[in-house]
């Protein structure tokens, strides 16, 4: 059973379609890590996904369909978003940050209990939870858009280039985060980069993007086996 | 083609040519010659009034419909204009002509000192300055430090100018004829203004401010300077409305007129010359129609008409007068036209991205 | 001396409502990015209402509280009604909008009302507290109501989540979006806390100025300018404003230009702003998108 089906979906900012009738599919619990160079139509998929843009197509999550819908009712019914640029309220403290990720939630006690396990996954965002959102350091804002995402215990996560603007350490302590968040936390994540070789550690399934368009889409293994793909986007 | 079926076919284009447009000069001419011997005094001093609006107007869209500013003052310069004009001929008795470069020179020169800080500067810091300045200027002219040159509360009276060389014209008549040369005269120079280089970059600088500095268009310049341009044209048009309505006092020259020209250029129609006379039109007549109702009802016209202008009419009533004539000329173009091969009908171009 | 210190307190009471009334441009302003002109004439109506139930007997904390209920949901219905469908223009004709707005508003008024100006109760005592020379009951009041309500809607920002939520939308709108705020909702809900506000300050001007049509023009002119002193995008700096601006007013009136052309300090004062310090004493300057 897919968690997140993507069929035919078109998308653009209005000059012309950037997303060309793209399938892409996240497993229940899986992890699908979507490649591709600038300009390939990656984060414009998750803008899709989201409601954020105009598309054509279908995208169902859990059965539902939400390609209608708008973003507030999408992020209503489960599906967070990390947005690129992190979209961080910098004018908010860090636990402000967190608390409007669980604006969704009712009940005291369930936010109190999202806090706790946010804070457990970043203990960093715990010691600076009363300072200034736009003051955190670059991987730390990360931490927060990704926590925020968790806060509202989501069924599905979408990650745009987590690792952008990060120094290596930092990519991998994030990474290390992920990987125990995706497996404590039974959340789908559909997960967009351009550094590949750490995501695929993560992935069940890769999908590279190339002009909008899909040319490769199975296990980590197809991408490891394809030699010019491999050389692309691996570097090796 | 040989010369002679070349020289058939130019004179077939030329009167083809002459036929239309020309006629519709001829016409409005005729019209325009009739007006102030057919009408009664009272419906010219009218007239004259549309004229001397429709100027006003003309200047505050220069400001706001091709440069996108908006201002919410230029009753001030309107109200500049005419007082310039008033103490120039009721304490220095200066002919009437030489008033109206005077006020256009002050009206320039303060225009283009008031736009030249709010300018740099969001849109809505020249619409709470232009705003401000609207609801004070009736008080600076009531303090009784300027009295003695404001004429304070009592303003001032003038005569109205009468026709030159003993010509047998009536007052009115006479103005009608200054006025019309005068309209004439703004109207083309608006309109080289706004369909040469400079207007491009007005308009360039309106819709995209940010790539049009980039291409070394200093905005803040142009800003002012089409913003001392704009209140110079509406002064020009209060010293003439001074003339007309030979008093000048500090009530009327308030926040009503103000907002009063906005209406104008938003029903005329925004960056639209041939809008400013529709605004006028609309100005002059509907509110004392209205204050016949209600002492409340030229304002609520004014709010009612702002408001649904922009839902229903965005391109003003100069838009909606295009579109009539467009969609008659392709009617007429259907009906005249013999039935030609598909392969000649060239679509209509699709709108750019 | 004792002129002086009344110039100032009476000063600090009209500051008291043009803090309010500044504090209520900027929430609008931040949350859509305009500047809502019409916010004078919307407290027109407020205090018409209110002046309305007065007279038909109603007992004055009541009929306070009833209008602020009142305008509270005007505003809601002014901000879906008129305000939305126009924001998908262009800047320019969403402008025009809030000016057509203003004038209707004010049409409304003297239309339903009439343009006789009526005198308004203040539920202050009209002597001045323990016989003091400088101060009267209701310039008390006025401050001490708008301290109030100052701090209602602090407590309202920081610790509600609804506040949080609108803090939010003025922030980032999109973010706002991705954690499932319904930022129209939100858009609305400003607006209608932004009516009251105005309200609150109408009834109590009122008293000081004489209820007719004409009453909020000078008023808003001074909660323009100090709403620009302040810095547009800035709460605190609204209130600031709000109160140096009316102590200004009044000694710039008493001492400098004379009581006729007070109204002129405000014009110079936003002009001063735009000149020396356009951003405000406590606002961001704010990049633009490119």
């Amino acid at each position: 059973m897919s968690r997140l089906s993507v069929s035919a979906l078109s998308a653009g900012y209005g000059q012309g379609p950037v997303l060309h009738a793209v399938d892409v599919e996240v497993s229940d619990g899986g992890v699908s890590v979507v490649l591709g160079a600038n300009g390939a139509g990656k984060t414009t998929l998750l803008r899709a996904i989201s409601g954020m843009i105009e598309r054509e197509g279908t995208v169902t999550v859990d059965a539902v369909r939400i390609d209608g819908m708008r973003t507030e009712e999408i992020a209503r019914l489960g599906v967070t978003h990390v947005p690129e640029g992190r979209g961080t309220f910098a004018g908010l403290t860090t636990e402000e940050n967190l608390r409007l990720g669980g604006y969704t939630r009712k009940g005291r006690d369930e936010v109190a209990s999202a806090f706790e396990r946010v804070y457990r996954h970043f203990p960093r965002l715990a010691q600076r939870r009363r300072q200034q959102a736009g003051t955190l350091s670059g991987g730390e804002q990360q931490m927060l858009a990704i926590g925020r995402a968790l806060m509202s215990g989501p069924s599905l996560v979408l990650l745009d280039e987590p690792s952008f603007g990060l120094a290596p350490r930092m990519i991998e302590e994030l990474y290390r985060i992920l990987e125990d968040i995706h497996a404590r936390e039974h959340v789908s994540i559909l997960l967009v980069e351009q550094n590949a070789a750490i995501a695929l550690d993560l992935a069940d399934r890769v999908y590279v993007f190339e002009t909008g368009r899909v040319v490769l889409a199975g296990p980590p293994s197809d991408l490891r086996g394809d030699a010019s793909l491999r050389r692309a986007y691996l570097g090796s | 083609m040989t010369v002679a079926v070349q020289a058939f076919a130019m004179r077939r284009v030329l009167w083809g040519r002459f036929t239309t447009s020309h006629a519709k000069v001829i016409a409005s001419c005729a019209l325009l010659a009739a007006l102030p011997i057919v009408s009664s005094s009272y419906h010219l001093f009218q007239i004259n009034l549309v004229i001397i609006d429709a100027i006003a107007i003309l200047g505050l869209n220069l400001l706001t419909g091709y440069g996108g500013q908006i201002s919410l003052g230029h009753g001030a310069f309107y109200g500049l204009g005419a007082y310039t004009t008033a103490i120039l001929i009721h304490r220095w008795n200066v002919p009437y002509p030489l008033t109206l470069p005077c006020a256009a020179i002050v009206c320039l020169t303060l225009g283009f000192a008031f736009g030249l800080p709010a300018v740099r500067l969001q849109g809505l810091h020249l619409a709470l300055a232009t705003f401000a300045l609207g609801v004070v200027f009736p008080q600076i002219l009531k303090c009784r430090a300027l009295e003695g040159l404001t004429g304070g509360v009592q303003g001032i009276t003038i005569d109205k100018p009468t026709a030159p060389l003993g010509l047998a014209l009536s007052a009115d008549q006479w103005l009608y004829c200054v006025l019309l040369a005068v309209a004439a005269v703004v109207f083309l120079a608006v309109r080289l203004l706004v369909q040469g280089p400079t207007g491009r970059a007005i308009m360039a600088i309106r819709d995209r401010p940010v790539a049009a500095a980039s291409v070394g268009i200093d905005t803040a310049l142009y800003k002012s300077l089409t913003f001392g341009v704009s209140a110079m044209c509406t002064g020009v048009a209060g010293a003439l409305g001074a003339l007309a309505v030979q008093f000048v006092g500090p009530d009327s020259f308030s926040i009503f007129l103000s907002i009063g020209l906005l209406v104008g250029i938003v029903v005329g129609g925004l960056a639209s010359i041939s809008g400013a006379v529709y605004g006028a039109l609309f100005i002059q007549f509907v509110p004392s129609l209205a204050d016949s109702v209600s002492k409340a009802a030229p304002t609520a016209v004014y709010g009612v008409a702002l408001i649904a202008s922009v839902h229903l009419m965005p391109y003003g009533a100069a838009g909606v007068v295009s579109g009539i004539a467009r969609r008659l000329a392709a009617r007429a173009r259907r009906r005249s036209k013999p039935a030609v091969a598909p392969a000649r009908e060239v679509p209509a171009p699709e709108e750019g991205p | 001396m004792e002129a002086f210190l009344h110039q100032v307190c009476s000063g600090l009471a009209n500051g008291a409502v043009y803090a309010s009334l500044a504090l209520a441009l900027v929430m609008i302003y931040r949350v859509t990015h305009f500047v809502n002109f019409a916010q004078g004439e919307l407290a027109l109506v407020s205090t018409y209402c209110a002046f309305t139930l007065l007279n038909a007997g109603v007992s004055y904390w009541v009929a306070f509280a009833a209008t602020v209920a009142a305008s509270f949901v005007f505003g809601v219905v002014v901000e879906r009604v008129v305000i939305r469908p126009a924001a998908r223009g262009n800047a320019l004709s969403v402008v025009i909008v809030y000016i057509g707005l203003m004038v209707a508003l004010n049409s409304l008024a003297g239309w339903v009302f009439g343009y006789t100006t009526h005198a308004f109760p203040s539920p202050f005592p009209a002597e001045p507290p323990f016989g003091n020379h400088y101060v009267g009951s209701h310039e008390l009041g006025v401050v001490a109501v708008t301290l109030g309500m100052l701090a209602l809607l602090y407590a309202f920002f920081r610790f509600t989540s609804l506040g949080l939520a609108l803090r939010a939308v003025a922030e980032n709108p999109e973010s706002s979006r991705l954690v499932g705020i319904p930022v129209e909702r939100m858009l609305a809900l400003g607006w209608g806390l932004a009516a009251s506000v105005g309200a609150v300050a109408g009834m109590m001007i009122a008293p000081i100025l004489f209820l007719d049509p004409s009453m909020m023009s000078g008023v808003m002119l001074y909660a323009f300018a100090a709403a620009l002193l302040g810095g547009i995008d800035s709460p605190g700096g609204a209130v600031v404003g709000g109160f140096a601006v009316g102590v200004l007013e009044n000694l710039a009136g008493a001492y400098v230009v004379g009581t006729e052309l007070k109204l002129g300090t405000a014009l110079a004062l936003i002009v001063g702003v735009l000149v020396f310090r356009p951003t405000g004493l406590f606002g961001q300057p704010s990049a633009e998108r490119v």
